[in-house]
């Protein structure tokens, strides 16, 4: 049988037409098609503004930004195979990691470097954001819903510095958390906090690591939260926040008023 | 010289390095094309308004091909430059000097200048406040979808320099130039454990001779207060010249005025640090500003 018989046989079968429902001929209908059928690209409009495509206006930043978030994700839910949030396993498991285990230490360098590199994606991102006025009506929601990102990077990044729970981790967030304890009314040394009953073992500080120091039950928290909750959080977020560069009119763009 | 090498090439630490490099980069990429379109408007009157292009394959190609790059940048970066992992955690062995996470350095920086309570807490949540706040206290609808710096002089400098001057550059000192103690030391000096710096830093109110602390606890609150009130009192002295003022409303102004005056306050104690060693400028029995 002739290859173009073939062909023509196998895309013409049921089960070829049940999962394609366009051919890839080059043709306008079908580059929209190619957006509109497929579920991953369909976040996408069909056509954007040709500002949306230039990398000197955006920087590809957002982008980027979710893709590394994604990396992050993907290489993350690997490291959790190999790593239990107690005392006494974290350090080893890491060193388990990072010696014995197959590529571990790959992904434990991946997922490290990727989370310093998405810090910094997304305050380029809020740069280009700023430097273009894409906050400005009707996109000004987004750039709040941006900044609660930017937010929960930071976080994501901070509640998973503590994970390896050696020397730097302990100390590092140790400096970062004992800020908690100087909060106005709610940390046993911040301004009013002692005058309303805060203790170092009821303060704001007490309730985020559930101790009065950083130990293990601190450790859990982090790892709950690195793992459940932020992620969790950020995703929703991340969701809003593509959903509404669409309802606000894709891409910003010079609309002709200046 | 071997220290400041010691300091860069930790894993951590490549991507301040880096960072460095790329926001300085396109913070001038961003400026160039603000002036260019500047001109273009100037000279025309216009911008021209973009057509559109199909995502598949225009934009869909962009996308892969930079997801190829940023693989291809992270598996080369992963394989050559192990993340660090040090001694166990031990409740009972300080490092000096304790640091926080790189990203976070600049708030660790502004504890030599505030209190804990204020650099720590109210300092963070203001600026996250604030950065929220931007489209709703910025009502100038020129400049939206383009870069641009002639129409919006005031927002672009600001932005700039509390991004470049006082996150990342504060950030750098953090990082490179703070060694055991919190002490400042220049690249090329070694770290010394046993640094002593005497303390000579005075409140604001002895270098004017008040010692009752309740006399110093309102003048404090005299010179704080106005700091804060005077830019505010501008704005009834120039409404009726000024149509801008008249644009934004009085509460618009007075949360613009008070989240500018928040962040200058930064480098002004700074400099009162530097140059009168001014420890606090209002001193009350439950805080000090």
């Amino acid at each position: 049988m002739p290859i173009a018989d073939l062909k023509k046989t196998v895309t013409k079968s049921p089960i070829w037409k049940s999962v394609f429902r366009h051919d890839y001929k080059d043709t306008p209908r079908n580059r929209y098609l190619q957006v509109l059928s497929n579920v991953w690209l369909h976040l996408h409009p069909t056509k954007v503004s040709r500002h949306a495509v230039e990398l000197r206006y955006t920087w590809g930043m957002g982008g980027i930004s979710f893709f590394i978030f994604l990396v992050l994700t993907v290489t993350g839910v690997v490291l959790m195979f190999y790593y239990r949030p107690t005392d006494q396993y974290a350090y080893y498991d890491m060193k388990y990691l990072m010696n014995d285990v197959p590529f571990g230490a790959f992904i434990r360098n991946m997922h490290r470097w990727s989370a310093h590199a998405m810090v910094i994606t997304v305050w380029l991102h809020m740069l280009r954001v700023f430097m273009t006025g894409s906050y400005k009506p009707p996109r000004e929601f987004n750039w709040v819903i941006g900044v609660i990102l930017l937010v929960l990077t930071l976080l994501l990044s901070f509640t998973g510095y503590m994970l390896p729970w050696d020397q730097l981790a302990m100390w590092a967030v140790t400096v970062g958390t004992n800020m908690a304890r100087a909060t106005p009314l709610l940390g046993h040394e911040g301004p009013l906090g002692p005058q309303i009953g805060m203790r170092p073992d009821n303060d704001i500080r007490f309730l985020l690591l559930g101790g009065t120091q950083v130990g293990p039950p601190a450790l859990l928290r982090f790892y709950v939260l690195h793992c459940v909750f932020l992620p969790v959080a950020a995703g929703l977020l991340m969701i809003v926040h593509f959903w509404r560069i669409r309802k606000d009119g894709g891409i910003s763009g010079p609309t002709g008023k200046l | 010289m071997h220290q400041l090498w010691a300091i860069v090439s930790k894993g951590d630490n490549i991507p301040i390095v880096i960072m460095l490099f790329l926001v300085a980069f396109y913070v001038a990429w961003a400026l160039r094309q603000a002036f260019a379109n500047d001109k273009s408007i100037a000279e025309t009157a216009k911008l021209p308004v973009p057509d559109k292009v199909h995502v598949w394959p225009y934009l869909v190609r962009i996308e892969f091909l930079g997801a190829i790059a940023i693989m291809v940048i992270f598996t080369i970066w992963s394989i050559f430059i192990n993340a660090p992992l040090e001694e166990p955690a031990n409740p009972n062995r300080t490092p000096n000097p304790s640091k926080a996470p790189w990203y976070f350095l600049g708030l660790q920086e502004m504890l030599v200048y505030f209190d804990p309570w204020i650099a720590g807490v109210v300092l963070p949540s203001l600026i996250i406040v604030g950065l929220m706040l931007i489209p709703y206290i910025d009502t100038n609808p020129t400049g939206s979808g383009y870069y641009s710096f002639k129409q919006r002089k005031f927002a672009i400098s600001t932005y700039l320099f509390g991004f470049t001057i006082l996150w990342v550059s504060l950030i750098f000192v953090g990082t490179f130039l703070r060694g055991p103690g919190w002490y400042f030391f220049w690249p090329w000096v070694t770290w010394d454990p046993h640094k002593v710096v005497a303390l000579t830093n005075v409140n604001l109110h002895e270098m004017f001779g008040i010692h009752s602390k309740l006399i110093a606890a309102f003048f404090g609150m005299i010179v704080v207060g106005g700091y804060y009130s005077l830019v505010p009192l501008f704005y009834f002295w120039k409404k009726k010249t000024i149509p801008t003022l008249q644009k934004m409303g009085l509460v618009r102004y007075a949360i613009v005025s008070f989240l500018f005056l928040t962040m200058m306050a930064l480098p002004i104690k700074m400099i009162l640090r530097w140059t009168l060693n001014i420890k606090y400028v209002w001193v009350t029995p439950w805080f000090n500003v």
